[in-house]
């Protein structure tokens, strides 16, 4: 399959404003690891993350902060989210419900109801351009057509009322302007790509008429058919079977290879994500906690969190044994605890964890961070 | 679809006898003496009531003298009025009438009901909403007794905009004010309805799946908000054309409308059997057909909708 892809890649060359990549660095009303009542009278050497020179990435979100004005307060739903991805690549989101995930995908998108939801503050850079500064126009431009998303529940994400082929060629007719047989064209070129059988049969179909993996597999279509450079995936295996989800995923990383684009995996499935992503990005309520490379991720958790996450799936070769959980409750956005939000969960919270929180900061040599006080890999080395 | 078709006409063809069976009861069981009804107050002879006795087969059982009504309904022969007037006439002055106020009603119901639900839906809790929410309550409260001479006095005599009463002939204009008034409570409903089902559907996912693909907000709406918004309304709709038709007595009787509605008033003031009989077995099956129609378009609209 390939395409002709009229819009060529054009990145506007604007400067964007220098910006913190790692949330709450700049801070200063924010504690470091080395506040006096730390347990720990030797932390590990920290060093910082580099700041990535604008535009160097396709996409590039920066200290992204999303409120919802709700009648119990406000409730801080992303707390300074960093993440980037090139083209080709597939970075994986990882968190709980309630973690803020869908919102960030949301906030990129620029499709957040708002009200409720106000975008405090931060940089959405695609390509250097930041879409949280530009024109409700060029927004739209890029919506879809650069950025495009893969919604979660694909019988509800899907309009009823309309042909399955009609809602895939929607945006290339009403925003392209082709004609309605080039458009059922297209549609069915593009339900062949996604692997639907018999698409030429089955583009007059309604969305009930259709299985759940053959449903996602009509988002996925939808979402590719302006050829946009970055998918944004919320779940998209969630609502169906396992061996659907595995269909999917590999579906998902075939198009990401074949098309070259960025591949924004959002899930709170670790088995999922493993042999597709590239690098996984680990939120607890509405922060990034660690963010790693999927082999170090898997190898050796730097993040309390992610570790109780590894140790929640469940494994052939532990039969027998209880199911892991990490204790408590993920906690609400209206309320989310002072210091460090895991510490209440946490089993190796000190005093510094409750008093402040910690930032995200480099590990080793490679692209590879975690806002912990207390990495687990640091603490094996000092167990050890 | 075909099978769920010829149901449905079953069930109207039931529904049609046991209707006009029920009325035709209800208007012949009552009468004294329809004999000296005819005759006014002048005596009759007993030659004269005996002729007339058979000729309207009054000897008969009632459930007899329903079979000779049905036969001549069936066959297009409404009977006559007590007046001697041929019912298919008056039903052929009449009709047009009522069938163009009622659309027009229809349309003006349409147009604000859709229009400003839309808004409203769109606007949850600003000051349109609020506004509009004050005055269906107002109006679904005011019976349309009290609204039709109110409109007639405000807009007819006191401002002068419309004719205050559409005379015997009445021209389109001047059934526009009567229109109104006849369509106010579907307006009102319609708002409502329409509100909420956008209220409802803006918030969906599809909505927001619409939003990701890039559409314009216009777009959005008219299309993908819009199309399912309607599917409960449009059965509203249906609904109401029936009421309409029928519900223009009182609107009918103040306007001075020469419609179904006033000749059905007079029928029943004059106790006038075979009229209002006719009358009402036409509207029957205009309810029965309206029906049918919304609900096989309710299909249409609803493609997860399948009639066995």
């Amino acid at each position: 399959m390939t395409y002709s892809n009229p819009y060529q890649q054009q990145w506007p060359n604007q400067p964007a404003p220098a910006a913190p990549v790692v949330a709450g660095w700049d801070d200063p009303n924010r504690g470091g690891w080395d506040t006096p009542t730390a347990a720990w009278s030797t932390p590990p050497s920290r060093a910082r993350v580099n700041q990535p020179r604008s535009g160097e990435h396709l996409l590039d979100v920066r200290d992204l902060r999303v409120e919802f004005g709700t009648r119990d307060g406000v409730a801080h739903v992303v707390n300074g989210v960093s993440f980037h991805v090139d083209p080709g690549e597939t970075l994986a989101i990882l968190g709980e419900s309630g973690s803020g995930k869908s919102v960030t995908a949301q906030a990129v998108m620029g499709i957040l109801d708002t009200p409720p939801a106000v975008v405090r503050s931060g940089q959405v850079l695609f390509g250097g351009e930041d879409l949280l500064t530009v024109s409700a126009d060029r927004r739209r431009q890029v919506r879809g057509q650069e950025i495009a998303m893969v919604f979660q529940d694909a019988l509800s994400a899907l309009n009823p009322v309309f042909p399955v082929g009609w809602q895939i060629s929607e945006a290339l007719r009403s925003r392209r302007g082709i004609n309605k047989a080039d458009a059922r064209r297209r549609a069915i070129e593009l339900m062949d790509m996604v692997q639907i059988p018999a698409a030429a049969e089955r583009v007059d179909d309604y969305p009930h008429q259709f299985s759940g993996g053959m449903r996602q597999r009509v988002m996925i279509a939808m979402a590719l058919a302006m050829r946009p450079k970055v998918l944004i995936a919320d779940e998209p295996t969630t609502a169906l079977d396992v061996t659907v989800q595995a269909q999917i995923m590999d579906l998902l990383a075939t198009l990401r290879a074949e098309l070259e684009m960025a591949l924004i995996l959002i899930t709170h499935d670790l088995g999922v994500v493993a042999d597709v992503a590239d690098r996984i990005t680990v939120m607890y309520a509405g922060r990034v906690v660690e963010h790693a490379d999927v082999h170090t991720l898997y190898a050796q958790p730097a993040h309390p969190y992610t570790r109780g996450l590894l140790a929640s799936v469940p494994r052939l070769d532990h039969r027998g044994h209880g199911l892991h959980s990490i204790s408590g409750t993920p906690p609400n956005p209206a309320a989310i605890p002072d210091g460090c939000a895991f510490h209440p969960r946490c089993p190796w919270a000190q005093q510094v964890c409750r008093m402040t929180a910690p930032t995200l900061v480099r590990i080793g040599r490679l692209d590879r961070a975690s806002a912990c006080h207390f990495p687990p890999e640091a603490l094996d080395a000092r167990l050890a | 679809m075909a099978r769920y078709i010829i149901r449905r006409l079953l069930q109207m063809v039931v529904t049609f006898i046991g209707a006009t069976f029920v009325v035709y009861a209800l208007m012949f069981a009552n009468q004294n003496d329809p004999i000296q009804a005819l005759a006014g107050d002048r005596p009759v002879s007993d030659n004269v009531r005996q002729v007339l006795t058979e000729q309207y087969h009054l000897n008969d059982p009632f459930v007899v003298q329903y079979g000779y009504y049905m036969r001549g309904l069936l066959t297009g022969d409404f009977g006559k009025t007590l007046t001697g007037r041929p019912i298919g006439d008056v039903m052929s002055d009449a009709w047009p009438n009522t069938i163009k106020l009622a659309l027009l009603a229809l349309f003006f119901a349409t147009l604000f009901g859709i229009g400003a639900g839309l808004v409203a839906g769109l606007r949850r809790g600003s000051a349109f909403d609020n506004t509009t929410l004050a005055l269906t309550l107002v109006v679904v409260g005011l019976p349309i007794i009290v609204l039709a001479p109110i409109a007639q006095l405000v807009f007819g005599v006191k401002l002068g905009w419309f004719p205050t009463t559409a005379g015997a002939r009445p021209s389109l204009y001047g059934l526009i004010l009567p229109a109104l008034v006849l369509g106010a409570a579907s307006t009102a409903t319609m708002l409502r309805l329409t509100r909420a089902s956008v209220a409802e559907n803006v918030r969906a996912d599809y909505v927001r799946t619409a939003r990701a693909k890039g559409l314009s907000a216009r777009r959005v709406v008219a299309v993908h908000v819009l199309r399912n918004s309607m599917i409960p309304v449009i059965t509203l709709i249906g609904v109401d054309l029936g009421t309409l038709m029928a519900g223009a007595i009182i609107t009918e009787g103040v306007f001075n409308i020469p419609g179904v509605g006033s000749k059905l008033l007079l029928g029943i003031q004059t106790e006038d059997g075979p009229l209002v009989v006719g009358f009402v077995s036409v509207l029957v099956v205009v309810f029965l057909v309206t029906n049918l129609l919304v609900d096989l378009l309710y299909a249409v609209l609803d493609p997860r909708i399948r009639y066995e």
